[in-house]
C-alpha cells in the first residue's frame, strides 16, 4: 500500500528546493528536474481522485458514525449528534463482539490457513507435472476464481440444497441441510475453493524464483523434498508468503459473498462483519451505526495491514544485513 | 518531515471532506411540493414501479399493468391530446429487498413516479420525510375523487398517517389456517376442520404427525420469514391471547408480558416436538420452501394471508409456476384461526386475523404531480379493478368491484364475511418495522431450542433498545 499512495512520489519532489526551470538532476532528489509546482501539476490529477473517491468517504464514513443517522423514519429526516454512541453500543453489543469473532474464525481458517495451504501444495506438487496436467488444473482453478459471485453462490446452493441438492445425491445422505448445519464450515470451505488461485498462481511463480542450482546442490547433498521444500524453497519465498498472505487477509475479511450462500444464519451463526454491517446499515436503515462499525471494520484492517508491513520491512531488514 | 506532509495532507483531505459535508438529512424536507407542476404538459412521462414482475413475483398483477393499465391511460391522454409515455419497472424480489430499493430511490429522489407500497411501511416513509400527503402533493383533485365512497375507513386507514392520506389503497387482506383436506382425512381430521383452541392446533398436528413424510404444522418463524412471521404467525398468535401489539392510548408495545411468553411456548410446542420442520424456518428461502411444500402436499396445517390462496397455489400454472396446484378447490380448506382459548382474543373474540393492505403511492419529487395521481386514480377505477380481477380475484379496496367479484372465489368471500369483522391491524407507527424484526428473532430463537422465557427475555432488550424503555410493557 505505501508504495501505490501518491504522497510516496510527491514526498521527494516536494523536499526539492525550487529550481527557477528544468534543469539537469539535482543531488536533492529532484531526478526529472520539473521542480515543485510542476511536479505539483503532474500528481493533482491523482491527488484529488485519491481525495473524492478515499478520503472524502472515509471522513463522511466518521462523520456519519457520530449520527443516529437512519435510511427511514424521523432519524432520516433530522438526525441528531450522539457523538460516540454507536460505537459504545457497538463494542457494547454481543452480536457484534459474536461477528468479529466468527469474522477471524472466516478469515484464519478460509484464507490465512486454507488458501495459502492449498494454493502453496497445488504450486509446489504440480510444478513439475506435464505441462497439460498443470494447465488443465489452472484453468480448473482459476474458473473458480473468475466466475462471478452470484453465478457461483448459485452453483453452490444448487451443490448443497437440502432436498434435491448435489452433495446429498453423491453422498447418499437424505434431508441434510449443510448451510444449515454447519453454516460457518460451508462459508470456510466455499471461501477456500473460490480464492485459492490466487494465492496458487502467486506461489507458482514464487517458486520458479527459486534458482535451479540450489535446489540441484540439496539433492546432490541427499536432501529429501521435504527438505528442500523447507530448507531451500521455503526461506526463499518467505517474503511472497507475507505479501500473500497480507492480500488475501484484507480481501477475506472485507468478503460479502458468505451473504449469497447463507444469508447471515441461520440465527446469525454466519454472521461475519460485512454481512452484520450491511444488515444493520441496509436492511436495518441504521445508517450511522452501520458507518460506525464500518470504521471498525477499517481500523481492524489497518491493524492487519500495519502489522504484516511492520513483519515485511524488519524481513527485508534482516535480509539487508546478513 | 515525511510524517509532518502526511499529517498536512490528512488534515487538509479532512477540512476539504468537512466542508463539503454539510449536514445530512434536513434537505428537502422543508421544501413545499407544487401540485400544479406541469399540469398542462402536452408531453408526459410516468414510471409505475412494484414488486411485480411477468412471470415470477405477482405475475398477474404485473400482466394487469402492462397490458391493461399502461395501454388505457396513455389512450385515456391521448383523448384529451397528451401524449403520455409510462413504463413499468417490475421487481420480483423479497419485500424487505424491495423496501429497501424502494427507500434509497426515494431518499436520492430517483425512482418511480407511482409506486406500491405495504402500508406498514407508511411511517417510516412518512417520517423520513420521503412521501407526503396528497393533499400536499396532488391538492383539490385527490380530495375530491369519486372513488373514495368505495373504500370503507378501515382500508383507507392502510395508506394513512396522522390521519392524512397518502396514496389509493388496492385492497385488502386477512389470514387463515390453510389445511391439506386429503391428508386430514388420512390421519382421520374432519375434513370441515375448525379448531376452537390452540390446543386443537396441536392435537390435530400430533394425529397428522403419525403420516409419514408430512411435516403437520407450518406457523412462520425466524427472521428469513420476514414480516411472513410476524403477519402470518406471531401477531396473529398474539391477538388470542387479548391485548394488541401496541397499546395506542398508553403508547407502549408489549415487552415480555404473558401474552408474548405464551406465544413463544406455543411455538416451542409446535417446533420443540417436531410438529413443525424447524429448517424450513431457518433457511434463507424458506418461505418459498414452504409454499412448495405446501403445493406438494407435504404440510398438513400453514398460516398464511389470501395472497397464499391466489398468488401461490391457484390452478394456473401460468399465474403461480411450479407451486400451483391444479386440485386446489377440491383438496385445500381453511379455517379462522383461534383464540388460545375460546373468549380469550382481543375483545373477548373466539377467533382472530391480521390484516393490512398495500396500495399505490406518489412521489413527491414526481415532475408530474397531475398526471401521476390521474394515473393512479385511473388504476383505482372500477373498469381498471375489475379487470385485475379477472386476472387475478383479490378483496379489492372498492366495495364496488367486491360486490360484482368475491362470490366467484369462496375463501375470498369467507375472508370479507368473516374474518375482516374479527381481524386487526397493525400499527402503522414508525417503530413497527424494528419491533417486527424483534419478534422475528425471538421467534426464530425458540426454534432453535432457546426457552421461552429467555427469547421473550432477549426480545424485551431489542425492543427496548428500538423504541425506548419507557414504551415497553412486561418484562
Amino acid at each position: 500500500m505505501p508504495s501505490t499512495s501518491p504522497e510516496a512520489e510527491v514526498a521527494p519532489v516536494a523536499a526539492a528546493p525550487v529550481p527557477a526551470r528544468p534543469g539537469p538532476a539535482a543531488p536533492d532528489g529532484d531526478v526529472v528536474g520539473l521542480g515543485r509546482g510542476r511536479a505539483m501539476v503532474f500528481v493533482a490529477p491523482a491527488l484529488v481522485l485519491v481525495g473524492v473517491f478515499l478520503v472524502f468517504p472515509a471522513v463522511w464514513t466518521i462523520y456519519l458514525g457520530l449520527l443516529d443517522y437512519s435510511l427511514t423514519g424521523s432519524a432520516a429526516k433530522a438526525p441528531t449528534f450522539v457523538g460516540l454512541g454507536n460505537y459504545v453500543t457497538a463494542l457494547g453489543d454481543p452480536a457484534f463482539t459474536r461477528s468479529l469473532y466468527l469474522t477471524l474464525l472466516y478469515v484464519g481458517f478460509s484464507a490465512v490457513v486454507g488458501q495459502n495451504v492449498l494454493g502453496f501444495l497445488l504450486a509446489w506438487f504440480f510444478r513439475t507435472t506435464h505441462a497439460v496436467v498443470r494447465n488443465v488444473l489452472n484453468v480448473l482453478v482459476l474458473l473458480a476464481w473468475i466466475l462471478p459471485g452470484s453465478v457461483v453462490a448459485f452453483l453452490w446452493q444448487a451443490l448443497l440444497d437440502r432436498r434435491d441438492g448435489t452433495l446429498n445425491a453423491i453422498l447418499g445422505t437424505t434431508d441434510y441441510a449443510w448451510a444449515i448445519d454447519h453454516p460457518m464450515a460451508v462459508i470456510i470451505v466455499f471461501n477456500i475453493w473460490r480464492g485459492t488461485a490466487f494465492s496458487m498462481l502467486l506461489y507458482a511463480a514464487a517458486i520458479n524464483t527459486v534458482p535451479r542450482s540450489h535446489l540441484e546442490v540439496a539433492r546432490m547433498a541427499g536432501a529429501r523434498p521435504w527438505q528442500q521444500l523447507r530448507d531451500v524453497v521455503l526461506p526463499t519465498v518467505k517474503r511472497h508468503v507475507l505479501t500473500n498472505t497480507l492480500l488475501i487477509t484484507l480481501w477475506t475479511f472485507n468478503d460479502f459473498s458468505p451473504y449469497l450462500l447463507t444469508g447471515g444464519g441461520p440465527d446469525n451463526q454466519s454472521e461475519i462483519l460485512p454481512v452484520y454491517i450491511y444488515k444493520e446499515a441496509i436492511i436495518g436503515g441504521h445508517l450511522g451505526y452501520g458507518s460506525a462499525i464500518s470504521l471498525l471494520l477499517l481500523v481492524a484492517n489497518l491493524v492487519i495491514a500495519v502489522a504484516y508491513i511492520r513483519l515485511l520491512r524488519t524481513r527485508s531488514h534482516d535480509e539487508a544485513t546478513a | 518531515m515525511r510524517l509532518s506532509r502526511r499529517a498536512v495532507l490528512l488534515t487538509s483531505g479532512t477540512a476539504v471532506s468537512l466542508v463539503l459535508t454539510g449536514c445530512v438529512g434536513a434537505k428537502d424536507s422543508g421544501a413545499k411540493a407544487n401540485p400544479s407542476a406541469n399540469a398542462s404538459a402536452k408531453d408526459v412521462t410516468l414510471v409505475i414501479s412494484a414488486n411485480d414482475v411477468a412471470g415470477g413475483k405477482n405475475a398477474a398483477e404485473a400482466a394487469w399493468i402492462t397490458d391493461s393499465v399502461i395501454p388505457g391511460f396513455v389512450a385515456a391522454q391521448k383523448a384529451k391530446g397528451v401524449t403520455a409515455k409510462v413504463t413499468f419497472n417490475g421487481s420480483g424480489v423479497e419485500d424487505e429487498q424491495y423496501k429497501t430499493k424502494l427507500e434509497l430511490n426515494l431518499k436520492t429522489g430517483s425512482g418511480a413516479d407511482v409506486f406500491a407500497a405495504d402500508g406498514i411501511w407508511l411511517g417510516e416513509l412518512a417520517s423520513a420525510g420521503y412521501v407526503k400527503p396528497l393533499d400536499d402533493v396532488v391538492g383539490a383533485p385527490a380530495k375530491s375523487w369519486d372513488g373514495w365512497q368505495q373504500i370503507s375507513k378501515a382500508v383507507q386507514q392502510n395508506l394513512a398517517f396522522k390521519d392524512q392520506l397518502y396514496g389509493i389503497p388496492n385492497g385488502t387482506d386477512g389470514r387463515v389456517l390453510y389445511f391439506n383436506k386429503s391428508l386430514f382425512s388420512k390421519a382421520g381430521l374432519p375434513a370441515d376442520w375448525q379448531p376452537k383452541s390452540w390446543a386443537d392446533i396441536i392435537s390435530a398436528g400430533q394425529a397428522l404427525k403419525k403420516l409419514p413424510g408430512v411435516n403437520p404444522i407450518q406457523i412462520n418463524a425466524g427472521v428469513p420469514m420476514g414480516e411472513a412471521t410476524s403477519a402470518q404467525g406471531f401477531l396473529p398468535l398474539l391477538a388470542g391471547t387479548g391485548q394488541p401489539l401496541y397499546n395506542d392510548s398508553e403508547a407502549k408495545w408489549q415487552g415480555a408480558t404473558e401474552g408474548v411468553k405464551d406465544v413463544l411456548k406455543f411455538y416451542q410446542q409446535v417446533y420443540g416436538s417436531g410438529l413443525g420442520d424447524k429448517r424450513v424456518q431457518q433457511d434463507k428461502a424458506g418461505r418459498d420452501q414452504s409454499f412448495a411444500d405446501f403445493s406438494k402436499g407435504k404440510i398438513g396445517i400453514l398460516a398464511e394471508g389470501d395472497y397464499f390462496w391466489r398468488s401461490v397455489i391457484c390452478p394456473s400454472k401460468k399465474d403461480c409456476g411450479t407451486t400451483s396446484m391444479a386440485n386446489r378447490n377440491d383438496v385445500v380448506g381453511w379455517a379462522k384461526i383461534p383464540a388460545m382459548t375460546p373468549g380469550k382474543g382481543v375483545n373477548g373474540q373466539d377467533f382472530v386475523s391480521v390484516s393490512g393492505g398495500s396500495g399505490w403511492l406518489l412521489s413527491p419529487k414526481t415532475k408530474y404531480p397531475q398526471q401521476a395521481w390521474e394515473l393512479m386514480a385511473f388504476m383505482a377505477s372500477k373498469d381498471m379493478q375489475t379487470a385485475l380481477s379477472k386476472a387475478q380475484i383479490r378483496i379489492s379496496a372498492r366495495a364496488d368491484v367486491n360486490d360484482a367479484t368475491l362470490t366467484n372465489d369462496p375463501l375470498l368471500s369467507f375472508i370479507s364475511k368473516e374474518v375482516l369483522p374479527i381481524t386487526t391491524y397493525r400499527p402503522s407507527d414508525e417503530k413497527y418495522n424494528e419491533v417486527s424484526l424483534a419478534i422475528q428473532e425471538a421467534t426464530g430463537k425458540v426454534v432453535t431450542g432457546t426457552s421461552p422465557d429467555e427469547a421473550a427475555k432477549a426480545y424485551q432488550a431489542s425492543l427496548q433498545k428500538a423504541v425506548g424503555a419507557e414504551h415497553v410493557s412486561g418484562g
